[in-house]
């Protein structure tokens, strides 16, 4: 065997990885090379190089965890299954914003190419399994982000909220980064794996090692949006243009969930007493706040991020169980929100039409009159939202829920019941505004007929997923039983 | 052919209907979609029969037994099975919701295909509720009932629609979620089952079976409703339409009812004899207070949505006598109830059709002008006076009996009932339709046309039946009533 294929095999689990990258770089040049007529080419490419990547992904599905690059990269069935769900939600998202980005003058290849970037730092994240790794992927994917928040030049609003998430996100960086070094500095490695060895008898250093812990989890917080770190969630989710939330909130909470599961659940699990308690508070604030303070939002954007913010806190529940089962279910949590984060923002994008956005709580109301259908799909998504059978938002908070009265949080399971009480108050109230309400507005819907099918198609799987969830369900348990 | 799944019919066929009422889009199909949805209610009520004429009144255990995996990853099953506690429950759901489809085929014209479509839909959920043998499966429907409830109240609704909707559907969720955690909880004391049965077997400490007490009697209570969790009722109830109504008070606070005998009692007996005192006292507070609370609105569904609440103080009394002749008196006085309450319901729909008031000062002198109506009204109000030989007696009776035997004193409040009772349901007859003409309106109001003979017709045929020959559902319930006092009457202590 010549040392070029052993050098080759080293990078087959990062193919797809390298195939995203390949293909961004192309979208790049082409991108500059056509007129404005041939816009739709970024477009076509970019589904083109999704498609790839799902290809590669599910060609080589691997059964155990796989290092690889010198214990920079795992392939693990984790990180495949949130792999093929990051193809699949980005996809969504571009098919969604197009309209409105047309409209708007934004439908460019600046966008793609960011949305690109952005998917391939998610991918790095989801496969790291080394400090280094896991910082690199977060980054392309930040910066990504900032830049597409902001892409929107003549928006103030917009800006301002791009300079905020920019500072406050280069903060949450810095103290990740900190509390990285302190637990390198314990164990003296950055690889998880290595990390998790040195950490399993324990350790003398053990205030430089909590010491670590408290950053690492704090960072983490501030990336997840978890109180009392949420301060630039409402105000990104607000400023930023409808496409860029709608990116925002969806696609990168699957790649958190797997940032802190890499980090918490496999390099320091040995220290899951110290961080569990801190995911805790952090949890039970978050659901405290985002559900209180969403109900005081008529934007409804604002509205949705501090719904947001409470859900994290229930997927929080699902981790600080510190258990297979619990990081079964927070993944399965975080699917969840995923697909309900992208039929409800992509709502808010189908209904703001010339130029307008329709983001107040207003917009929506007598929109039962209006679109039956629509009114019909998003009532199923705010049902799912709060968590009521049969559609699918119940069985997610079910799962996170059984996972914490398992390791005996049964008063943790109370708090978590009683918050999303006060939370099912402002969906019922989207709920309210579209049937009980008469419209102020009118004018007929208009919507592509792909964008349609695929917001009925995502407004069904709320309800198809909630009769019968066991397929996801064994898939988000077999994912991480096979990888931990 | 579906000899193994009629219980699958009866929650699927409504549901399928609904959705089929649904596909007939907007109210230019208004009529189609009416028919569609009647010959739905009729089918649902078609496939149900088989439960009666095939059910073993012999045995205790769970019949028409239907059980596959759901979700393995949580042991959940698709279970399914009825007793002779369920199945009556069933068989009321199904035939009231035909009456439902019929009362609302003139009055509503506003969106009338998602109209049927709710009911269909919530009757298919609630015939679940009730057949349900597995813990989540059971929660599903419990609360996936809510979403068309919600909607039929405050879409179709009155002038306050968006309160009494919005405090329904939080007051209800509030009971349910805590229940949800005991299920929880109860999931992993009996070693991984979501199965109801298995949690009849498990053993369960004092301070556990304590908090799980008041966590499923918050959650029943609200849905039966009790005193002081009841405040929600009168305002869904005058808020709603007609056919809303109706099934709330006939239907849905059965299914709080029914909770206390398929979870509270046999799953915590030693917290629910540890506790009945404190659930006593609240029926009686029940029967008493809201009795007199009843006697003083000027609204007549207010004046019966109170009613309602008395009645079903009686239905949880009856209950924690732990002797057969109150869990069968309650039983008996669930389905009489649902009869009456609907048909009392039914009535004041009738008057409001041509009045547009439900105010009792706005009427007066109906029997003038409508005279088929105010004797099929008569009857109603008997029975819900509780007078002999209508269906409103015999719950009463016996659940006062059963209480005799267990404190004098219980008994003399209950029965303060018969007093209150006829009071505010003949001072109301008495104002609504006795007396001369004083309103103009009331002039030109007519007599009921042949869709409300038909629907009062029937209901009166059923209220005069079960109170002159009760026997066939006592019949029906008694072994599973026995066995389950049995089975409560063992402590569950480890």
């Amino acid at each position: 065997m010549s040392t070029a294929s052993i050098q080759f095999a080293q990078f087959a689990p990062a193919l797809p990885e390298i195939f995203v990258l390949v293909m961004v770089s192309l979208i790049l040049v082409i991108d500059a090379a056509v007129d404005d007529s041939k816009r739709y080419l970024a477009y076509v490419l970019s589904l083109v190089t999704l498609a790839g990547a799902a290809y590669l992904t599910a060609h080589n599905l691997s059964t155990m965890p796989v290092l690889a690059l010198g214990g920079l990269f795992i392939d693990d069935p984790l990180s495949d299954v949130l792999k093929l769900f990051l193809y699949l939600t980005v996809a969504v998202v571009l098919v969604y914003s197009r309209d409105y980005l047309t409209e708007r003058g934004l439908y460019k290849g600046e966008f793609f190419v960011l949305a690109l970037f952005a998917l391939l730092g998610m991918m790095v994240m989801v496969s790291a399994s080394h400090f280094l790794t896991l910082y690199l992927g977060l980054e392309l994917l930040s910066l990504s982000l900032y830049a597409m928040v902001a892409l929107q030049r003549d928006s103030s609003v917009a800006t301002e909220a791009a300079m905020k998430y920019f500072v406050l996100g280069a903060l949450a960086s810095g103290m990740l980064l900190y509390g990285m070094s302190m637990v390198y500095g314990v164990t003296g490695s950055l690889a998880l794996g290595d990390m998790a060895i040195a950490l399993q008898d324990g350790t003398d250093l053990r205030i430089p090692l909590v010491f670590g812990v408290v950053f690492i989890v704090a960072g983490l917080a501030f990336k997840l949006g978890a109180v009392p770190f949420h301060m630039w969630v409402p105000d990104v989710y607000h400023g930023a243009p409808t496409a860029m939330t709608l990116f925002i909130g969806s696609a990168p909470k699957i790649a958190a969930f797997a940032f802190v599961v890499r980090i918490l659940g496999q390099g320091l699990e040995s220290q899951v007493t110290e961080w569990r308690d801190m995911l805790v508070i952090l949890a039970v604030l978050s659901m405290a706040v985002g559900n209180i303070a969403a109900i005081a939002q008529t934007n409804l954007k604002r509205m949705l991020a501090y719904s947001t913010i409470s859900h994290m806190g229930f997927m929080l529940l699902g981790i600080l169980a510190g258990s297979q089962n619990g990081y079964g279910s927070a993944m399965f949590y975080v699917l969840v929100y995923a697909l309900m984060s992208l039929g409800s923002f992509g709502m808010i994008l189908l209904l703001s039409r010339g130029g307008f956005e329709s983001d107040r709580l207003e917009d929506f109301k007598g929109l039962n009159r209006r679109s039956p259908w629509l009114a019909f799909l998003m009532l199923l998504l705010m049902f799912s939202m709060a968590g009521v059978p049969p559609t699918v938002g119940f069985y997610a908070k079910l799962a996170v829920l059984q996972s914490v009265v398992e390791i005996g949080y049964v008063w943790l399971a109370v708090a978590a019941v009683l918050f999303s009480l006060v939370g099912a108050f402002y969906y019922l109230r989207i709920v309210k505004l579209m049937y009980f309400d008469t419209p102020h507005d009118t004018t007929p819907i208009t919507i592509s007929p792909d964008i349609r099918v695929i917001m009925s198609a995502n407004g069904l799987a709320v309800l198809a997923v909630g009769i019968l969830p066991q397929p996801l369900m064994a898939v988000c348990m077999h994912a991480i039983g096979a990888s931990f | 052919m579906f000899g193994q799944s009629i219980l699958s019919l009866v929650i699927w066929v409504p549901i399928l209907a609904g959705v089929a009422v649904l596909a007939t889009g907007s109210d230019r199909n208004a009529a189609l979609a009416r028919w569609v949805a009647l010959a739905g209610a009729l089918l649902g009520l078609i496939v149900a029969l088989p439960l009666v004429s095939d059910f073993n009144t012999a045995t205790s255990s769970m019949q028409f037994v239907e059980k596959a995996a759901w979700i393995p990853a949580f042991n959940v099953h698709y279970h399914l099975g009825v007793d002779g506690i369920s199945m009556p429950l069933i068989l009321l759901n199904s035939f009231i919701t035909v009456l439902v489809v019929i009362a609302g085929w003139q009055v509503i014209q506003d969106k009338v295909a998602q109209y049927m479509a709710a009911f269909l839909i919530m009757s298919g959920l609630i015939n679940g509720v009730f057949a349900a043998l597995d813990g989540i499966l059971f929660y599903v429907f419990f609360e996936g009932m809510l979403i068309p409830l919600y909607l039929i109240v405050g879409v179709w609704g009155g002038p306050n629609r968006v309160y009494a909707a919005f405090k329904f559907f939080l007051y209800t969720l509030l009971g349910s979620l805590l229940m949800l955690v005991s299920m929880i909880y109860l999931y992993f004391q009996s070693g991984g089952s979501f199965d109801i049965q298995t949690w009849h077997a498990t053993a369960l400490g004092m301070t556990a079976q304590t908090l799980m007490f008041f966590a499923f009697l918050l959650a029943f209570g609200v849905k039966v409703p009790m005193w002081p969790v009841h405040t929600w009722l009168p305002d869904a109830h005058v808020e709603a339409p007609t056919g809303g109504s109706v099934v709330l008070a006939a239907i849905t606070l059965k299914v709080g009812a029914y909770g206390f005998l398929r979870f509270i009692l046999p799953i915590l007996p030693d917290a629910s004899h540890e506790f009945a005192w404190f659930v006593i006292m609240l029926s009686l507070i029940a029967v008493a207070y809201i009795g007199l609370v009843a006697l003083v609105q000027a609204d007549m569904k207010k004046l019966i949505a109170y009613s309602s609440i008395a009645h079903m103080g009686f239905v949880t009394l009856g209950f924690f006598m732990f002797n057969p002749m109150g869990v069968e008196g309650g039983l008996v006085q669930m389905i009489s109830h649902g009869f009456v309450s609907a048909a009392l319901f039914l009535c004041i729909g009738v008057m409001y059709d041509r009045l547009h008031s439900r105010q009792i000062k706005d009427y007066g002198g109906l029997v003038n002008r409508m005279p088929v109506f105010a004797a099929f009204f008569m009857l109603f109000a008997m029975a819900n006076a509780g007078l002999p030989a209508t269906s409103g007696f015999v719950g009463e009776f016996m659940v006062i009996m059963a209480a005799v035997k267990v404190n004098f004193w219980f008994a003399f409040v209950a029965a303060t009932t018969l007093i209150f009772g006829a009071a505010y349901t003949l001072w109301m007859y008495k104002r609504v339709v006795f007396g001369s003409v004083t309103n103009p309106h009331v002039e030109d109001m007519h007599d009921v046309n042949a869709r409300e003979i038909l629907l009062l017709g029937v209901l009166a045929v059923c209220v005069l039946a079960m109170g002159l020959y009760p026997r066939p559902f006592t019949d029906v319930m008694h072994v599973s009533v026995v066995d389950l006092l049995a089975h409560v009457a063992q402590s569950k202590l480890p």
